[in-house]
């Protein structure tokens, strides 16, 4: 089971409160626990990621286990935390003044 | 019993304001959407429960919200269209746009001018403007930066571009500084294959087919300090038109600078900024009962986005334009910066008309008669994006 926790623009969207749970079969990536969110909750298509190309949007960050991965491929394996749903996935507005 | 219900459009969320056919005391209902640019929502003439809202953020993109119920509830919709999954999941997906490249409908998706005179592919950004059918509640328009026209027929569900519009000689249109947005869509109840869309900037354009095919229309037009050519066919930064749904023929445009009229559906313009403090501004309205009085609020310059003088006026013609009449009955006349932006002035369509306008500072000021008098509704919103109006009778 995977842990994601949404920016609350996005749980208010997808009406969800408190984190997202998904099923996910290994190997676990980015692109694998943003397929089966965006399948589980379809109007977070195009807010995290481009509908087309499926590139991050600019000012989107992911985060797990103290780290950014922001800028990782899609393709490369989430770290064990992440996969075994110890630590969670965090997806995140970045930043931003005024 | 009258009732007139305006819907308001701001940088952090909507907010609904309903009063009885007096209009002096106002309920307020919001944030809607909290936090998120709203940058219009507007009411089915058809079904007035169903209003369209374009909700959208730089971080997570474009949204669109519907609601059923006048404003009470709100979904993206496609919520348990076709069919929910098995675990109650909603299966829609309203907020993709997407160019339409295809062989069979689309066009190319070819390039635009970029502000360094280099060619650029279309991009979306979001939508200005939605536009909701005279005839079908589940018909709607959609106006998006960078300029396109996309329509549903499925209540929002799915959006499909009509491209023919990019074909309007597209390779010449560039954004301005507000970007390159479809901002203004018209539609004509007498003749229901009719639309106008109004580009900034790139001008006006016109389609008789129902969006299939369409061309410029903006002979007249002249743009002597922010084109080469300041007649040339497209590239003109007009700001919003206007038209009384009794006479399509005639439109009232108010563009980056000047204030113009076509008599012919926008076959030609002619100047009518008359005797106007400032010709600069960016909303225009036509009044509800007499199809020839039209109303701007002049704003100082391009490069000053405010009231000149510090006078918050609304001007009225009442003969179509040339001559015109400062309002300022319970406007601020002394230290006003604020900025009315172009979808920020809609009229009611009651007897007298209602006239009402949002600005930058977070105001909406409305005038039951006409804009002999005026009082603010509300004067602490967010910076006001887009105001409408929906009348009950």
């Amino acid at each position: 089971m995977i842990r994601v926790v949404l920016p609350q623009h996005l749980r208010t969207l997808a009406r969800v409160t408190g984190e997202v749970t998904l099923e996910i079969t290994r190997p676990v990536t980015q692109r694998s626990v943003l397929d089966a969110l965006e399948a589980r909750y379809p109007m977070l298509r195009g807010t995290i990621r481009d509908h087309i190309t499926l590139k991050r949007r600019p000012f989107i960050r992911f985060f797990a286990c103290e780290e950014d991965l922001s800028h990782a491929s899609p393709d490369v394996p989430l770290p064990d935390e992440v996969a075994t749903g110890a630590e969670p996935f965090l997806i995140v507005g970045a930043m931003a003044g005024g | 019993m009258n009732k007139v219900r305006l819907l308001i459009g701001t940088k952090k969320g909507a907010f609904i304001l309903t009063a009885d056919g007096a209009r002096k005391q106002w309920d307020v209902s919001g944030p809607h959407f909290g936090g998120w640019e709203i940058y219009h929502l507007k009411g089915s003439p058809v079904d007035q429960n169903r209003i369209y809202v374009s909700q959208t953020s730089s971080w997570f993109g474009q949204v669109i919200q519907r609601s059923d119920d006048g404003g009470k509830t709100w979904s993206t919709p496609g919520e348990g269209w076709p069919e929910e999954t098995s675990d109650g999941a909603p299966q829609g997906e309203s907020n993709k746009f997407v160019y339409d490249t295809s062989s069979e409908t689309g066009a190319p998706l070819t390039t635009h001018q970029w502000y360094d005179g280099s060619q650029r592919p279309w991009e979306f950004k979001r939508i200005w403007h939605l536009e909701p059918s005279l005839t079908d509640p589940d018909t709607v328009y959609a106006g998006a930066e960078e300029a396109a026209l996309f329509r549903s027929t499925d209540g929002g569900q799915t959006w499909h571009e009509l491209a023919g519009l990019r074909t309007a000689k597209g390779h010449l249109w560039q954004p301005g500084a507000g970007g390159m947005c479809l901002h203004t869509i018209l539609l004509d109840k007498s003749h229901l294959d009719r639309i106008f869309v109004a580009i900034s900037a790139a001008g006006t354009f016109r389609s008789d087919d129902a969006g299939k095919t369409w061309r410029p229309t903006n002979k007249g037009l002249m743009s002597k300090y922010e084109l080469p050519d300041p007649e040339a066919e497209v590239g003109h930064c007009v700001h919003n038109i206007a038209m009384h749904s009794s006479r399509p023929n005639v439109l009232f445009m108010q563009k980056h600078w000047d204030v113009l009229r076509s008599d012919d559906t926008g076959e030609s313009w002619q100047e009518i900024s008359g005797n106007l403090p400032s010709d600069f501004g960016f909303p225009i309205a036509v009044h509800a009962h007499e199809p020839n009085t039209i109303y701007v609020v002049p704003i100082k310059s391009d490069s000053e986005h405010y009231p000149p003088e510090g006078k918050l006026r609304v001007y009225r013609s009442r003969a179509g334009g040339h001559e015109w009449e400062p309002l300022t009955k319970g406007l601020p006349q002394e230290n006003c910066y604020v900025n009315i932006l172009r979808d920020a002035m809609a009229v009611d369509q009651l007897d007298p008309c209602g006239i009402y306008f949002g600005t930058t500072g977070g105001q909406v000021y409305g005038s039951a008669n006409g804009g002999k008098s005026w009082k603010p509704i509300v004067h602490d919103l967010p910076a006001v994006l887009s105001v409408e109006v929906q009348t009950f009778t």
